[in-house]
């Protein structure tokens, strides 16, 4: 699978990761991403994923998947063993957030986190002005059906990686499906205009 | 070392047409050393292989039967005349395609298909071994299985597959030839033999040894069989190889041929039957003495403790790439403990996927019909034999 095929924001973590380097992607999904980096640039990779049926295509295309989720596996990875972790559009759906992001940060020297922004306007409008819960392109569930069940803005989560003692290597907003560049994490901007982010991050 | 035609079998062939396979005789300059401080020899191993070795030797994949099984993985069993019993797993074209791989399927060490075991007469006093013969290790299993390899000039496996007490052994393969395999795939399995599983083989061997027909193990001298034993021996386990879900979708509460209950201790219940059924066949097929040296092979597995408690040491450095398949519904062998290899995989950083397949078909999932493990094994497989390139 070429660069072009994958998701933009996946397209935008592939980048980030250097040559030949040892990757755990958690919630690896089909396992596209993995499979890229591989690929293109060699690198030595693992992945968790909930799903039976996305393990099995895993499988099939020889990549070393473990069937099972961040909330309760991630705490049997040893410390340090990667060099860099992927977390994509999965942190809102975890139970624990809080601890998941500690072994993420334990678990790998670089962690790679993206996520919605519950700050978005159109949110903050939907909410204001429409007195309901906001259901947006990036956030299309009803409350009573939605796995996302731990929601945050930019800000929010900013202020949890602090709390973990996260040093924010990048932050990248998200808007319409791409990649719109680098942003300073703490301005109020991006807490508006982005649809999402993907945070670099190290244990400072 | 000799490699002969039809192996012999302790029970007569009923379906005379089946291949019978093949075995080879280890002579006694070729003895099998054993974890119990004592060595076999001569010893012979019985076996069956399906679909053709390549020229590079290099598509060679092992099958490692459970605590009942044998040889017969994929063709008509000598002596019930049944089919194979992954028959559904391997063959052309199936998961485990013989159209690309060289399959191996051994007795195990201590069975009584053709393979020597406690019913085999022991050299150095004319008369069976029974319980002379030594106990035996899943290890030592593995160390035959190896020899075997050798003695058909197979440096290097593709694969070592198996469920049960057939994860073991790969696992075992694992840990104690990692350069002599590429890919292992431990079904339904654990590192180790829990307490409830050495508790339920316990109640199993006091089956067979209450049954006054055992004669203390010597029953083949006195011309009897602990059938009676055996039968409730195997009626115990089946039930651990099952779920209550699966008995209450088949049985439920069901009557066997009859309108109402009879008041009396003849089955009644279309489970009672059943398990009777399940009790009755397999004496005709199966070793007590071999049942008691077999259970226990699987207790005393518990790969640990070879490395000090740490599973995880079993497996540094590790080169193989592993594929674990567990099933919701197994109690015998849960995913818990399937997880556990897993993650001691994952903590040394070796090439692990794992699977965990819905299905309340119990322990015994992984001989019936699962499409999600086909899928598994075909793809793993697949993706093992490109990068070996292996057409």
């Amino acid at each position: 699978m070429s660069a072009a095929n994958l998701r933009p924001d996946l397209a935008a973590i592939a980048e980030m990761i250097p040559q030949g380097a040892r990757v755990l992607d958690v919630g690896c999904g089909d396992g596209a991403l993995l499979e890229h980096l591989v690929r293109t640039k060699h690198v030595d990779g693992r992945g968790i994923e909930l799903s039976q049926q996305n393990v099995n295509a895993c499988v099939a295309r020889g990549l070393a998947v473990v069937q099972g989720d961040a909330d309760t596996d991630l705490a049997e990875y040893p410390a340090q063993v990667f060099d860099f972790v992927i977390l994509s559009q999965t942190i809102q759906a975890t139970e624990k957030p809080a601890q998941v992001l500690q072994h993420l940060l334990r678990i790998g020297r670089q962690v790679a986190i993206s996520l919605p922004n519950f700050g978005h306007w159109r949110v903050r409008l939907a909410l204001l002005l429409g007195g309901r819960m906001p259901r947006t392109k990036a956030l299309g569930y009803s409350w009573y059906d939605t796995p996302n069940i731990h929601l945050c803005t930019l800000a929010d989560f900013v202020d949890l990686t602090r709390k973990h003692g996260a040093v924010i290597v990048r932050a990248l907003a998200l808007k319409n499906d791409a990649v719109a560049g680098d942003v300073r994490p703490d301005s109020w901007g991006p807490n508006i205009a982005a649809q999402g982010a993907i945070f670099l991050l190290r244990k400072s | 070392m000799t490699e002969t035609a039809n192996p012999r079998f302790l029970r007569p062939l009923s379906a005379p047409g089946a291949d019978a396979g093949k075995v080879v005789h280890f002579g006694a300059d070729k003895p099998l050393t054993l974890d119990c401080g004592r060595s076999l020899s001569a010893f012979s191993i019985a076996y069956m292989t399906y679909g053709t070795l390549n020229a590079a030797r290099s598509n060679a994949i092992l099958i490692c039967h459970a605590l009942t099984g044998d040889q017969f993985v994929a063709s008509e069993h000598p002596v019930t005349g049944k089919p194979g019993w992954w028959g559904m797993m391997v063959g052309p074209g199936k998961p485990i395609d013989t159209d690309r791989f060289f399959v191996i399927c051994a007795n195990v060490i201590g069975g009584c298909m053709g393979t020597t075991g406690p019913a085999e007469t022991d050299p150095a006093t004319g008369k069976p071994y029974a319980l002379d013969f030594p106990l035996v290790t899943i290890r030592d299993m593995v160390r035959a299985q190896a020899m075997l390899l050798d003695a058909l000039g197979i440096d290097t496996l593709l694969a070592v597959i198996g469920g049960s007490m057939g994860g073991m052994q790969a696992l075992q393969w694992a840990a104690s030839y990692p350069n002599r395999v590429r890919a292992v795939m431990p079904i339904a399995c654990a590192a180790r033999h829990s307490a409830q599983n050495i508790a339920f083989h316990e109640v199993g061997r006091q089956a067979i040894m209450a049954d006054p027909d055992w004669k203390g193990g010597d029953y083949q001298s006195h011309g009897t069989r602990p059938s009676k034993g055996l039968a409730v021996a195997r009626m115990a386990a089946h039930i651990t190889y099952l779920s209550e879900a699966a008995l209450q979708r088949k049985f439920g509460r069901n009557l066997q041929n009859r309108e109402a209950l009879s008041f009396q201790f003849a089955p009644d219940f279309q489970i009672e039957s059943y398990l009777h059924h399940q009790g009755a066949t397999f004496v005709d097929r199966f070793d007590a003495n071999s049942y008691l040296y077999i259970t226990r092979a699987m207790d005393y597995f518990d790969l640990a403790e070879d490395y000090a408690g740490h599973l995880a040491d079993a497996f540094r450095d590790s080169p193989n790439r592993f594929c674990i398949i567990s099933f919701t519904s197994d109690w015998l062998f849960p995913t818990a403990e399937n997880k556990r290899v897993a993650h001691a995989l994952n903590a040394v950083a070796a090439k692990v996927s794992f699977v965990e397949i819905k299905t309340d078909k119990g322990h015994d999932a992984f001989l019936l019909d699962e499409p999600e493990m086909f899928d598994t094994v075909r793809g793993f497989l697949n993706s093992v034999a490109a990068s070996e390139s292996i057409s």
